[in-house]
């Protein structure tokens, strides 16, 4: 069974086919990087939002790329939610459309079910159940994966994502905004012990994240060092200290060991809450180095295993939704003509398959 | 009067000063949220939407740009401009679907989207001070006069 697949939750366009009998075919996807390239100088964010222009021709050329006819695709599978309404609308009409146009099912795809499968797309993959940590700018999530389709939210933020926590403090950090990686290189030059941050839910039972204090005692710091915070009226500040940019490392430091420990904390509390030895890890912050090798270390304790998908998937892309509505597609066609698009939609309400 | 200030000395008040101010939105307005990052601006907007008896969790918008709830009294949308390039964006997002007749706008960052935005009825800033927050409300027509007056009667 071949499947497009199409992702248009956020900023990122992605678009790809997967055989359920050869794997990932081709895949594209449209970043906000190749819209500069594009224009020759800086355009608005507004067009990395712009799916209507990039959707097709992104169509046409994963198919050119494979050597595919519309003839061999025998469904669609499309971002259905969560995430936003008019981004998700484009790929879904489109999807939809094409399916009826092509006189083949289309099947509206959970963003996150995309992303806990996404590990499916290599070659050594999990064994199921597994628990699955989904951290990005959007999300932060553990979830208990029995099988495909049957999902249970073990926790999730209760306000920033900790991408977000990292792109915010990067920026209070005088960063370029998204300044989450930049952050973490910032935090190599920093010394351990300068700077002690809470990890924020770690002193009450329970798998439920919260980041943004996390964000506001950094801010809280950066201010009584005197450094000016980002977005001041002032720029230049005489009281400033000499070490500024040392102290800044110390600063970046001491938030990613809070953030790591967090969620190493909440990693290790799910594991031996369900006794399952096996963690998948995703999302755009699971690319952080720090994050890695804690985990590692922390599964290697437990005799467990982490695995990750390549770090193309790591982030939004459309081979993740093809693969999880081929998975969807196998069970059960969806011809009813119906254009679904859920900003809001738990991953718990999902059928098993 | 047409403004009102509040010390505010830790997360929990600025949470109680929401559910405050949501009894006094149960039928809608436009409410601008001003202060840095850090300021509490996501923290007070839980509170308000709680407030309305929304019982999960009330995230940041700001990577999908607005939050919609569906409350029982109205709809909730919490937006996050932060990441905006230009207003005009607004317009491809289909802002003006979400200022339909009664329902609650809470908008962070409203000067990035400048000149397509309607009006707040009130305007809402959140300062540090010290390790604690001031929050400052200003009304800016007979709607948000009767919010304020309105609220006065709950603190």
């Amino acid at each position: 069974m071949l499947i497009l697949g199409i992702e248009s939750s956020c900023d990122e366009t992605g678009i790809a086919l997967f055989d359920t009998n050869k794997g990932l075919l081709a895949h594209e996807l449209y970043s906000q990087i190749d819209v500069h390239a594009d224009y020759g100088g800086v355009v608005p964010e507004l067009a990395s939002r712009d799916h209507v222009r990039k959707t097709i021709p992104l169509i046409k050329k994963v198919m050119a790329d494979a050597n595919i006819a519309k003839d061999d695709i025998d469904g669609i599978a499309y971002t259905s939610g969560p995430g936003l309404v008019g981004a998700l609308m484009v790929g879904a009409c489109i999807g939809r459309s094409l399916a009826f146009a092509w006189d083949i099912p289309a099947v509206p795809v959970h963003h996150m079910e995309g992303h806990l499968l996404a590990p499916m797309l290599e070659d050594d993959t999990p064994a199921f159940p597994f628990i699955a940590l989904l951290v990005s700018g959007g999300h932060t999530q553990l979830v208990e994966v029995k099988a495909i389709g049957d999902y249970q939210i073990l926790g999730e933020s209760i306000d920033d994502a900790a991408g977000e926590a990292f792109d915010k403090t990067a920026k209070l950090l005088g960063l370029d905004y998204p300044g989450g990686p930049m952050l973490a290189k910032l935090a190599e030059s920093g010394t351990p012990g300068v700077y002690k941050f809470p990890r924020p839910m770690t002193d009450r039972p329970g798998l439920d994240f919260s980041f943004s204090g996390l964000k506001t005692a950094a801010a809280n710091v950066i201010r009584s060092e005197g450094i000016i915070l980002a977005g001041s009226k002032s720029t230049q500040n005489e009281d400033a200290p000499e070490n500024v940019e040392q102290i800044k490392a110390d600063i970046a430091y001491a938030f990613q060991e809070a953030v790591v420990d967090t969620i190493a904390i909440k990693c290790r509390r799910a594991v031996e809450q369900t006794g399952i030895k096996t963690l998948v890890i995703a999302g755009g912050v699971s690319a952080n180095t720090e994050l890695r090798n804690k985990l590692a270390k922390l599964m290697e304790k437990h005799k467990g295993q982490v695995y990750y998908p390549r770090h193309e998937f790591c982030t939004d892309n459309g081979a993740m939704i093809a693969y999880a509505g081929a998975q969807r597609l196998q069970k059960y066609g969806d011809r009813d003509l119906l254009i679904k698009a859920r900003p809001r939609w738990s991953i718990e309400e999902l059928p098993a398959i | 009067m047409n403004q009102l200030s509040v010390e505010l000395k830790d997360e929990s008040a600025t949470v109680l000063m929401g559910n405050k101010l949501s009894q006094a939105v149960k039928t809608g307005a436009i409410i601008y949220l001003h202060g840095d990052l850090g300021a509490g601006k996501t923290t007070f907007t839980r509170g308000v939407i709680q407030g309305l008896g929304h019982k999960g969790n009330v995230k940041s918008p700001t990577y999908t740009l607005v939050e919609p709830y569906e409350l029982n009294s109205v709809n909730a949308y919490h937006f996050d401009l932060y990441r905006l390039g230009d207003p005009e964006e607004l317009e491809f997002m289909g802002i003006r679907d979400y200022f339909e007749l009664n329902s609650l706008c809470l908008i962070e960052w409203p000067e990035r989207g400048a000149g397509i935005l309607p009006e707040a009825d009130l305007d809402i800033t959140l300062e540090y001070v010290d390790a604690g927050r001031v929050i400052n409300l200003v009304a800016n027509n007979p709607k948000g006069l009767s919010i304020l007056a309105l609220l006065e009667q709950q603190i």
